[in-house]
């Protein structure tokens, strides 16, 4: 694939990036007095617009806007399925219960942006056609859904699909051509199995479903970090500072979501030489996740604002900007 | 034998450096059209930068016209020997070869001037130094290969 077709693209991604939201508009949004304030400010960026739509509206019209943008600039976008796998399993997982409790869909429990509609996922666990869904999940949804049906038991059905999207988030990064592709699902797995490890190890899960949850990456020994999360938080501590997540330790003592912000930073980070590429896929896929961590990180503020947190305490919650 | 030689040396200038510009231009355009889409106001800014691989192709014209000129394929018909013929084809080289990989990396720096501009369009006298830089070397390879041709010229084989 030649480097120069994404030439055309990264052009008006580069012009896009003069729309995604810095520091200083962040600290303009944690300034303001109230919820109602910063919807007026995200208004004033585009976000939301004239209509009176609520957050979680705001914040799903913008991802549709990236998408669309993607849409556009993309011919094909199967190469961006990494960051959409998450989304699959998500709805697979809300398929799986919908069914299993033989309840009616109620309100919007799944997600738009995947790479298989919602309603082919939900009509293949109906059905049990599982053959109908893409083949990294069908073996996932089959035994998901008979251990829920069988066992009733959600959490482990939580356990298998959760594992599956992160099998299949390992899998297609590994095959990806693009560094930061590649980059991306590293990172996704590692921490997810880092916050899988600690969660075991605070819930006192068994070796057996640890070593079930988690995910084999190249970063990490999974084996190892099993074994750490029996021992103790200190154990995963310990064994995490002979890693690449080494500088995550002290994150991960204080809390899981300073742990989180940390992930996102890095990655984040990561991304942030995408600026400087003229060629390549890469500066699309940075834009997606800078978008993504916007969206996410305008979600924090929102609702610390729509919970009367103080600024210091959203403050310490922001993630890293793009720009 | 000779005129074989020297029209080879002049097609080669043509082609080479004009393939090198086409490839230079070609790209520094997709990248300015994708510019223009987002915000029409900088066309003629990415216009100049998407032209600056284009003097190549001129380059490799006007070495190729001159070879032409001297050798009577344009003009009087002159006696050109098989040794003078390969001194043209020689001349030829510098602009052939120079201009084709120099417009290509030119392309390649005004794409990336581009981005430059996509976000700080102020900046347009900077970005445009740096493709700049890139056509010291073709105007180098020119003006070997002009004095070269007329050198060739000069000589009494």
């Amino acid at each position: 694939m030649s480097e120069n077709q994404y030439t055309y693209a990264v052009a008006r991604i580069r012009s896009k990036e003069l729309g995604l939201l810095n520091n200083q508009f962040l600290e303009q949004l944690l300034a303001a007095k109230s919820y109602g304030e910063c919807l007026k400010l995200l208004a004033d960026k585009g976000w939301g617009g004239d209509e009176h739509l609520t957050a979680e509206e705001i914040l799903m019209r913008e991802r549709e806007k990236t998408w669309s943008l993607i849409g556009e600039l993309v011919d094909d976008l199967s190469v961006f399925d990494v960051f959409l796998y998450a989304n699959d399993y998500h709805n697979l997982k809300a398929a799986i219960k919908l069914v299993c409790s033989g309840q009616e869909e109620h309100g919007n429990i799944f997600l738009s942006q995947a790479t298989i509609p919602p309603e082919q996922v939900l009509e293949a666990v109906r059905t049990h056609a599982f053959g109908d869904l893409p083949e990294h999940m069908r073996e996932t949804a089959q035994e998901a859904f008979e251990s829920l049906l069988h066992t009733k038991d959600g959490q482990l059905c939580d356990l298998i699909v959760d594992r599956g999207a992160l099998d299949a988030i390992h899998q297609t990064g590994k095959q990806a051509t693009n560094e930061l592709l590649r980059l991306y699902a590293e990172i996704t797995v590692a921490a997810a199995d880092i916050k899988i490890a600690v969660r075991a190890q605070k819930t006192g899960k068994p070796l057996d479903l640890i070593k079930r949850a988690l995910a084999p990456c190249d970063t990490l020994d999974v084996d190892r970090l099993a074994y750490a999360a029996v021992g103790g938080v200190d154990a995963i501590c310990a064994y995490l500072e002979g890693t690449s997540y080494a500088d995550a330790v002290p994150e991960l003592k204080t809390s899981p979501s300073a742990f989180e912000r940390w992930c996102d930073n890095l990655l984040i980070r990561k991304i942030k030489p995408q600026q400087y590429n003229a060629f390549t896929i890469g500066p699309l896929a940075a834009y997606i996740l800078a978008r993504e961590n916007e969206i996410k990180t305008v979600r924090i503020i929102l609702s610390g604002k729509l919970n009367h947190l103080s600024e210091e305490s959203i403050r310490e919650r922001l993630r890293e900007m793009y720009v | 034998m000779g005129l074989t030689f020297a029209l080879l040396g002049a097609a080669l200038a043509a082609l080479l450096a004009g393939i090198g510009s086409a490839k230079g231009v070609g790209l520094a355009g997709q990248a300015a059209a994708g510019l223009v889409t987002e915000d029409p106001s900088q066309f003629g800014k990415a216009l100049v930068l998407q032209l600056l691989p284009g003097t190549q192709g001129i380059y490799g014209l006007l070495v190729a016209f001159l070879t032409m000129s001297q050798i009577g394929i344009i003009g009087n018909p002159v006696e050109v020997s098989t040794l003078k013929g390969l001194l043209y084809l020689i001349a030829c080289l510098p602009i052939a070869i120079v201009g084709l990989l120099s417009a290509i990396h030119q392309g390649k720096t005004s794409v990336a001037s581009i981005g430059v501009i996509a976000k700080k369009p102020d900046q347009f006298g900077k970005a445009m130094i740096f493709p700049a830089m890139v056509e010291t070397y073709a105007i180098l390879a020119l003006l070997v290969s002009i004095l070269a041709v007329f050198g060739v010229n000069g000589l009494n084989l």
